[in-house]
């Protein structure tokens, strides 16, 4: 990812900022900088949603097809997720430059969403072991400025609650055949229930701290960070650890412990945002990507 | 603990009556804007010749000198002048010489023999001192400079053999573009609420703690690791955000304006000052603040 350099001395600066609970900007450990989140951004997806935290910026798009179910779980639907690291990101993902880190956030936010837990797998379900919906979500990096996980979880949570699955029937015709019939009305759709969705909260340690929503100049002073998905009831369904350095079991614990509770204050507001959206509906500006 | 959602909002730009002679004088153009079919015209920096129309390659302000005509681009890289006080992070350690990143299109070069090595001003380099150029300043280091020339190519070769400039500390660094600094006498000032601030012409803001003595610098490679105080951590994060909301709003920065907004962000939370309504209520407060200054 996009590295910046700092001097000791800017590092020294940052460690006693957060020791101090006052970061550069002026925020606790605790906050995260001021999110702003439109969703239906993108006309040709069946969901989208655009998140902007600070200077990330993240835009998600939720494309449904017809697939065939895995054998193992004939009777659900599933995810796939792709992250597209684009070069006006940083200049550094140019050509392949963004292609690992790609793959590295497409697998954990694979893990982080992709069970029945988070969504409700079965209802993506047309015939068991037949036909069933694939929801490919993909994510564009447009700005990286840190924190990219919470960013694109919320994102992606916004991006399935706008998401609208036609509905299909099955019929048989004459010869015992099965037959997907697409209802006439584009309005009679499908919707998922995104309750359970979590939200990723990304704690970095630095000093004897840690802080969320790490700042790129943030991320510089830490050695290990912890990624913990969280669902609204503050059931915690991922831990992952990143970053070369190690963490003592204590502050793993404390970290897990102030995970779940950032993470579970994270859904409210956010629903309540989406709610606030829907209801507004064709009367609501669009802002989009020039605003 | 807080996190802040909401919907995002169309920016509408409120611009203050402004004084009618600096409206007046200015030509303002955007990339293929005709600047004059006039053929009696040179062509300078950022135009070009489109069937004989003297037209902008980029969008910015026009620029008169006789028979030249030159665009002044808003949003550029640095092009630095001899004199120019900038903020630079050091990117590399060659031979002789520092690799110095200061927003400009090449790294500009901090020769060795440019700076003033500890132990006096009229010392001639060994090759001890070449051996030692890590001890000094290394990768990721800060420095402040003034520019001393430019090569053929552009590239600029800085200087710092003044006590005021060399290598920076405890601070916070602030990019904005190099077209929002205002040209001034000086560029380093002790702001009066309680943090210093060198304006970079390069776009490259520093803000650091007020140091307590002037005459310490022990050949200014020695950087103090020692705690900053929480207040004045709290006016250089609060300066950081003001800054950041007149850059947003591109408003001209220099130590009146920076301090104006300072004060008039005083009644908001830090961390508020980066949300938009705010930032446009101080930024607008600012402004107001310094057309009645120029009255």
């Amino acid at each position: 990812m996009a590295a910046v350099h700092l001097s000791e001395a800017e590092k020294v600066y940052i460690i006693h900022g957060v020791r101090d609970d006052l970061r550069l900007d002026g925020r606790g450990c605790e906050d995260y900088r001021h999110m702003e989140i439109e969703t239906d951004v993108v006309s040709n997806t069946d969901g989208s949603a655009k998140i902007s935290l600070g200077h990330t910026d993240v835009l998600v798009g939720i494309k449904a097809e017809i697939g065939k179910p895995k054998p193992l779980v004939p009777n659900e639907g599933y995810l796939e997720f792709f992250v597209d690291c684009s070069a006006n990101a940083t200049p550094e993902f140019e050509g392949r430059g963004g292609e690992d880190l790609g793959v590295e956030l497409s697998n954990t936010l694979y893990k982080v969403f992709n069970n029945r837990l988070s969504v409700d797998l079965r209802s993506l379900c047309i015939s068991p072991g037949e036909h069933c919906w694939v929801l490919y979500v993909d994510v564009l990096l447009l700005q990286c400025d840190g924190n990219l996980f919470d960013a694109m979880s919320i994102a992606i949570k916004a991006a399935l609650f706008n998401t609208r699955i036609s509905k299909v029937q099955l019929s048989e015709n004459e010869e015992g055949g099965k037959e997907i019939e697409l209802s006439d009305d584009p309005y009679d759709c499908m919707r998922l229930d995104v309750e359970n969705v979590p939200c990723i909260v990304t704690l970095c340690k630095i000093g004897h701290r840690h802080v969320v929503d790490a700042t790129l100049q943030e991320k510089a002073c830490s050695v290990a960070s912890v990624l913990i998905s969280v669902t609204h009831r503050g059931t915690v369904t991922c831990v992952r650890k990143m970053g070369k350095g190690s963490l003592d079991p204590e502050s793993i614990f404390e970290m897990t412990e102030a995970g779940k509770r950032v993470g579970k204050s994270l859904h409210a507001p956010l629903m309540r945002l989406l709610q606030e959206e829907e209801s507004l509906g064709q009367k609501r500006q669009k802002v989009g990507f020039l605003g | 603990m807080a996190a802040e959602m909401r919907l995002p909002a169309v920016h509408k730009f409120i611009s203050l009556p402004t004084t009618s002679q600096s409206q007046d004088d200015k030509q303002l153009v955007v990339p293929g804007e005709v600047i004059t079919s006039d053929t009696g015209f040179m062509r300078g920096h950022g135009t070009y010749m489109d069937e004989d129309r003297l037209t902008a390659s980029v969008a910015g302000e026009v620029e008169r000198v006789n028979k030249l005509i030159c665009v002044k681009p808003l949003k550029t890289r640095f092009n630095g002048e001899v004199g120019d006080v900038i903020v630079g992070r050091v990117t590399e350690v060659q031979q002789k010489r520092w690799k110095v990143e200061s927003n400009s299109r090449l790294d500009s070069v901090l020769l060795l023999s440019s700076v003033n090595l500890p132990g006096g001003e009229l010392r001639r380099r060994s090759a001890e001192d070449e051996l030692a150029m890590r001890d000094y300043l290394q990768e990721g280091d800060l420095i402040s400079a003034e520019v001393q020339s430019i090569f053929s190519d552009g590239a600029l070769s800085l200087h710092t053999r003044s006590l005021k400039y060399g290598k920076l500390g405890q601070g916070v660094l602030v990019q904005v573009s190099p077209s929002l600094v205002k040209r001034q006498k000086t560029h380093f000032h002790n702001l009066l609420c309680g943090a210093s601030i060198i304006l970079g012409n390069n776009g490259y803001v520093w803000l650091y703690p007020t140091p307590d003595q002037q005459d310490e610098e022990a050949g200014g490679y020695f950087t103090s690791l020692e705690p900053v105080s929480l207040s004045d951590r709290e006016v250089i994060s609060r300066l950081r955000n003001c800054l950041l909301a007149l850059s947003a709003h591109k408003v001209l920065l220099y130590d009146t304006s920076v301090l104006y907004c300072y004060e008039s962000s005083l009644s908001h939370q830090i961390k508020d000052i980066l949300k938009p309504e705010v930032m446009e209520e101080i930024v607008l407060e600012t402004r107001q603040r310094l057309i009645e200054h120029e009255c």
